[in-house]
């Protein structure tokens, strides 16, 4: 059970996906203009995310590693993300509508989503039960759904302050983003 | 349609030919390339010897430890001058830490090469040569784990942490406590 | 004439990091030092010659609609026969960038060079590109690693300006990566908006 806690407290906070481990930046810096928008970014990834891992790790243990295939992960793993998203936008539309028109936008911006293969081949890296995988996965995304919210927040305000002009957009975000990332660390160094 | 089927299976079976071809070309120099990492590391942390120390390798289990310790014993003009110990913690900053240790034919520490490790680069990654610097307590060349304390300077023993990264030190020196006790459950079965 | 255009074109105009904004988690994951943001600069820009070249040779015997699958699977099998000779013939290497080097697949750069220019140019043209847009991205990533290694460290590739102790870690670790690129871009923008 323990070991449950620290996975959840460390994908959280100690290792933060988009502050530590410098996965999923693309949508952190893309869908952070909004919170409205962010909150829907971080549960579409959220969602696609465990089931990603779910398929990914079934694969990677059914399939590649029976026949000693470890090499064609990579190229497996993105066309099951990539196929998946497509799968989950139909049945979405047909089943939940009201989901749908909610996430619907950001489904097709997560197959590039680094942060969705990343996970994928972190949990086989480090070897971890099905399980433990699918409770890390969805920690992590629970990590990137608090990091992209805390910034959309932030970036809300930003829009209203004189920022000077070669900085304004991309680089005031980012250095926002570089505060947030050492705010973070403070997190650094909690292990159970 | 039938055009799509066709070009998707046939980009498939070709990328699939094409990466088990570069597989089957890289599989020989991927192990190799391990095992020289091995070898190099071995021959730093041992004192002279004119054995070949992979040849002789022991698994030794520490009661307490998830995984068994190999152990590599020297030997110069058939008398044995130490052995080299792949060590592991698992209470790294950031997962698994790979050590191998070596001892003198008494169990004082020879040196030590940090095989594997994800700790924070400038803190934890400082390791790799931190315990065998002259400064201060830092050095754990030449200590005897049977004799000195090896522990950090915090929890009463007589090695100084690394600056601000007292997770990784406490880990480091563990692992290194960890392989003096399977030196010395090796030692035992040779004699007897 | 036009084939250095092509390459000023990905290097300045439409550089991938300062102006595209493409590629931001390798270009802030591995730049903790000059050599490994290079390193992941050139891994990217060999993958991206390669996927740009056969992207641009099938361009006209792939079907519209499966077009995009074609090309993941296409980047994917570059990436991963790349993973598998770092890992032969650089494994020091390959440890440091890590899961860096399988997630070139997911870099937004190398599908948006193959849609935007390579399914519509010949093969020595996305080649061009290929290595414009490879240059652009490698430049980006060693400028970044080498200030943020001399910040912290004191060091630029390995070679000592000033010593360790003066320098401020922070620059090395996450925070220092997003204030480093932010300030870089804003260096960017202003010369070239004036």
């Amino acid at each position: 059970m323990l070991e449950y806690i620290s996975i959840i407290i460390t994908a959280i906070f100690v290792n933060n996906i988009v502050f530590a481990q410098f996965l999923g930046i693309c949508p952190f810096l893309g869908v952070s203009k909004k919170l409205s928008s962010a909150t829907g970014m971080g549960a579409a990834v959220a969602f696609v995310m465990v089931i990603a891992t779910l398929v990914t790790w079934l694969l990677q243990h059914f399939l590649l590693d029976p026949f000693g295939m470890g090499y064609m992960q990579t190229i497996v793993f993105i066309l099951v993300i990539a196929a998946l998203v497509q799968v989950l936008e139909i049945i979405m539309k047909k089943v939940t509508p009201a989901l749908y028109q909610a996430l619907g936008v950001f489904l097709p911006l997560i197959t590039t989503n680094c942060a969705v293969l990343g996970v994928a081949i972190l949990v086989v890296q480090k070897d971890f039960s099905l399980l433990m995988s699918l409770v890390y996965a969805a920690a992590t995304a629970a990590g990137f759904a608090l990091a992209l919210w805390l910034f959309a927040g932030i970036r809300e305000q930003l829009e209203l302050v004189d920022v000077p002009r070669p900085m304004r957009g991309a680089p005031i975000a980012l250095i926002c983003a570089g505060l947030l990332a050492m705010a973070f660390m403070g997190f650094s160094g909690i292990s159970f | 349609m039938l055009a799509m089927i066709l070009v998707l299976t046939s980009v498939g079976i070709l990328s699939g030919l094409i990466l088990g071809w570069v597989h089957s070309l890289t599989e020989g120099p991927v192990e190799e390339a391990a095992r020289r990492a091995r070898i190099e590391a071995i021959s730093q942390v041992l004192p002279p010897f004119d054995n070949d120390p992979s040849a002789s390798v022991v698994d030794i289990s520490v009661s307490g430890q998830p995984k068994p310790f190999r152990v590599y014993p020297a030997t110069e003009g058939g008398r044995f001058v130490g052995a080299a110990v792949e060590s592991y913690s698992m209470d790294g900053f950031s997962g698994e830490i790979d050590i191998i240790y070596g001892f003198d034919a008494e169990g004082a520490v020879v040196d030590y090469h940090v095989m594997h490790h994800a700790e924070t680069p400038g803190l934890g990654a400082k390791m790799e040569q931190w315990f065998r610097m002259p400064e201060g307590h830092r050095s754990v060349i030449g200590l005897n784990p049977a004799t000195a304390r090896v522990a950090v300077t915090k929890d009463g023993g007589d090695v100084d942490a690394i600056t601000a990264a007292t997770i990784t030190s406490r880990a480091f020196l563990g692992a290194l406590r960890e392989a003096h006790e399977a030196f010395e459950i090796y030692k035992k079965q040779q004699n007897s | 004439m036009k084939l250095l255009n092509i390459i000023y074109n990905g290097l300045v105009r439409e550089n991938p990091t300062f102006v595209l904004l493409l590629g931001m988690c390798p270009t802030l994951g591995t730049t903790g030092s000059a050599i490994t943001g290079m390193s992941m600069g050139l891994a990217t820009m060999a993958v991206l010659i390669c996927s740009n070249m056969s992207v641009s040779a099938v361009r006209r015997i792939v079907p519209a609609a499966v077009r995009i699958p074609v090309y993941i699977v296409l980047i994917a099998t570059f990436v991963s026969a790349l993973q598998m000779l770092m890992a032969a013939y650089l494994p020091a290497l390959n440890a440091t960038l890590g899961i860096f080097i399988p997630l070139i697949v997911v870099n937004c750069i190398l599908l948006g060079r193959a849609e935007a220019f390579a399914s519509r140019n010949g093969v020595i043209a996305s080649a061009a590109d290929g290595i414009g847009i490879g240059l652009g991205f490698t430049v980006a990533l060693t400028l970044l690693g080498a200030c943020r290694e001399f910040l912290g460290t004191g060091k630029v590739f390995g070679f000592e300006i000033y010593p360790e102790t003066y320098g401020s870690l922070i620059f090395v670790l996450a925070p220092g990566a997003f204030i480093v690129l932010g300030l870089l871009m804003a260096v960017f923008k202003h010369f070239s908006t004036r």
